[in-house]
């Protein structure tokens, strides 16, 4: 277990300019470095009993996630059903860690996960593009705060960002924490508008000095999402912003992830970047639909040692 | 003039369309009837297996759907490729089954031929195969085969082109997708076939070849849930492989039939499921 101190030594950022010292101290990130260090961390493969418990924390990583327009309540009862007890005929497979909806389903998950472990997460903040004014990001918090959401996730506006109006976005999402109250915030810095990785550490360090419980990559609605060396900065700076200041942040790692191989290649990369520390629920989360399904497969093949079909494991 | 240095092929897997060496890395020494050495083959892994069955899967419902017609035309496009490399197919023949030249042509000539007549029951085996039922009511009611899905075919193991063409091509026809596990010391025309595929309008994925050791792959096969149907003809132990696909319910053809119209007609029904529509009589 990760040990949280106070709050106490993150840096209080009381003004634009102060903002800009500090992250303008942060180095800059070789780029042929980081692709390298991440291509050669995805040459380890867990094999035998270290990838069956690697699965299941992966599983239990899963913020199992529906953002479409043609969602329905139903079809987010189905998956609630589906993140209480991922693989309907084995009970010993874990709950995932929370279901991610949009706000008007918040009512709905929470009814059909009473009882459960699994939170309830919701996007807002005008999700995916970001662009709506603060009054109206924050009535779209309050709405899912009100639903009963235990997790907010909140989208950085990359336009303002990109321009330079780095006050902008930290005032937003203190704004936003503060109207999040007890939920965690996880902070979409949506890494593949963000052009560079320097950006992405910056955009990083911006959102927990701001109070942020979580960076996350990506909303998924972009053609880039998350990448391992996009990862590997996230990583480093919660390790590095744990080092000097001692609060945990945590990463969440959203958008194409889809096999479970990439899955286990991202606890690999996250325990040798940020430490195994982080390799919990609490800390590491995979934003995703498709990748529960290939993680069940896997676990099965790895538990009969038979390759399973797709069609035995539910769809949602 | 410089005497010419030989210039020697590694086969590899047909996986998904592409030519690619096996996942493992490894690959093994393919020996002639005479024992001289004759290519370097790749020897798949469960991985290959794995990957072959996915890319089967995923293009089968497109295969399926393909008017019968159309999949007639294209598996005669099939026997023109081979037909256009005939003479690399026979000096393969010749070389792996130590038959002489003349033979070897021969043999494959039979196997093109038989292509053809197999491409000829693309749209005709839902009539001898199905049919319409009287029934007790004013309804027309059809029986029409429909493919089981992805069929793992384990090849002859001695008549490497001919043999083959039998056990791959009828799974084919009625609109599966195959998985060949090529004859382990006889893999060069099955692999050759294979790429013949990849410019033939086949899809990608219809048509998967692996090489290798058989008691390594043929379990992995057979066990796979995903795969729907088993063609164990060049199985060693078919009862033991045919026990590990009882469970995900495969149809297994333990034997091949010989290579006769009703042993052609065998293998067809072999991999067809018969699925039972009912349409009322217009007035």
């Amino acid at each position: 277990m990760v040990e949280i101190p106070s709050r106490s030594r993150v840096p209080q950022v009381g003004s634009e300019a102060q903002l800009r010292t500090v992250l303008a101290a942060l180095s800059g990130v070789d780029a042929v470095g980081v692709t390298a260090r991440a291509a050669k961390l995805a040459t380890r493969s867990p094999k035998r009993e270290t990838k069956a418990r690697a699965l299941d924390l992966a599983i239990a990583m899963v913020d199992l996630t529906t953002l479409e327009g043609a969602d329905t309540p139903g079809h987010v009862a189905a998956l609630c059903a589906k993140a209480r007890r991922p693989d309907a005929e084995d009970a010993t497979c874990p709950p995932v860690a929370a279901i991610c909806v949009y706000p008007d389903l918040v009512a709905t998950a929470r009814a059909h996960l009473a009882g459960s472990p699994v939170r309830v997460a919701s996007v807002a903040t005008a999700f995916p593009a970001g662009r709506a004014s603060l009054p109206v990001k924050l009535a779209d918090v309050a709405e899912a705060r009100a639903a009963g959401a235990d997790e907010i996730d909140m989208v950085i506006d990359r336009g303002a960002f990109l321009s330079g109006r780095l006050g902008q976005v930290f005032e937003e999402i203190v704004a936003v924490k503060e109207a999040c109250g007890s939920a965690h915030l996880k902070v979409i810095l949506e890494t593949g508008e963000l052009v560079t990785y320097d950006n992405v550490r910056r955009a990083s360090w911006l959102a927990m000095l701001a109070g942020a419980d979580f960076i996350k990559t990506s909303t998924g609605k972009v053609a880039v999402s998350a990448t391992p060396p996009v990862a590997l900065v996230m990583l480093e700076a919660v390790r590095d912003f744990a080092e000097s200041t001692g609060q945990v942040v945590g990463v969440k790692l959203a958008g194409g992830i889809r096999s479970a191989k990439e899955a286990l290649r991202y606890l690999v990369l996250a325990s040798e970047t940020a430490g195994s520390a982080w390799l919990e629920p609490r800390t590491l989360r995979f934003g995703a639909s498709s990748l529960l399904t290939d993680l069940l497969l896997q676990r099965r093949s790895q538990r009969t040692g038979v390759y399973a079909r797709r069609e035995h494991v539910s769809v949602e | 003039m410089s005497e010419r240095l030989d210039v020697r092929k590694t086969y590899k897997l047909v996986i998904g369309g592409a030519f690619v060496r096996s996942e493992s890395g490894r690959a093994y020494a393919v020996a002639g009837a005479d024992g001289a050495f004759l290519a370097n083959a790749a020897r798949a892994s469960r991985k290959d297996v794995r990957d072959a069955v996915r890319a089967a899967q995923a293009a089968q419902p497109a295969w399926a759907a393909h008017s019968a017609l159309l999949r007639g035309q294209v598996l005669y496009r099939l026997a023109e490729m081979a037909e256009a490399r005939a003479v690399e197919l026979g000096d393969q023949v010749a070389r792996a089954e130590g038959v002489d030249a003349g033979a070897a042509r021969a043999s494959v000539a039979r196997g093109i031929d038989r292509l053809v007549w197999y491409a000829g029951w693309a749209d005709k085996v839902g009539q001898v195969l199905g049919g319409a039922n009287d029934v007790a009511g004013p309804f027309f009611n059809f029986s029409i085969p429909v493919p089981v899905g992805v069929v793992g075919v384990v090849a002859p193991a001695d008549s490497s082109f001919e043999g083959l063409v039998d056990a791959l091509v009828a799974p084919l026809v009625t609109g599966n997708a195959v998985v060949v596990l090529a004859s382990e010391h006889r893999p060069v025309p099955a692999v050759l076939l294979g790429e013949m595929s990849a410019t033939a309008d086949l899809e990608a994925g219809l048509v998967n070849v692996l090489t290798g050791r058989l008691d390594e792959l043929g379990p992995v096969l057979a066990a796979h849930e995903a795969v729907d149907g088993l063609d164990l003809t060049g199985a060693t132990d078919p009862a033991a492989l045919a026990a590990l696909a009882a469970h995900s319910l495969t149809r297994v053809l333990h034997a091949g039939p010989p290579a006769t119209p009703e042993g052609g007609l065998r293998r067809l029904r072999a991999f067809v499921d018969t699925t039972t529509v009912w349409h009322t009589v217009g007035a």
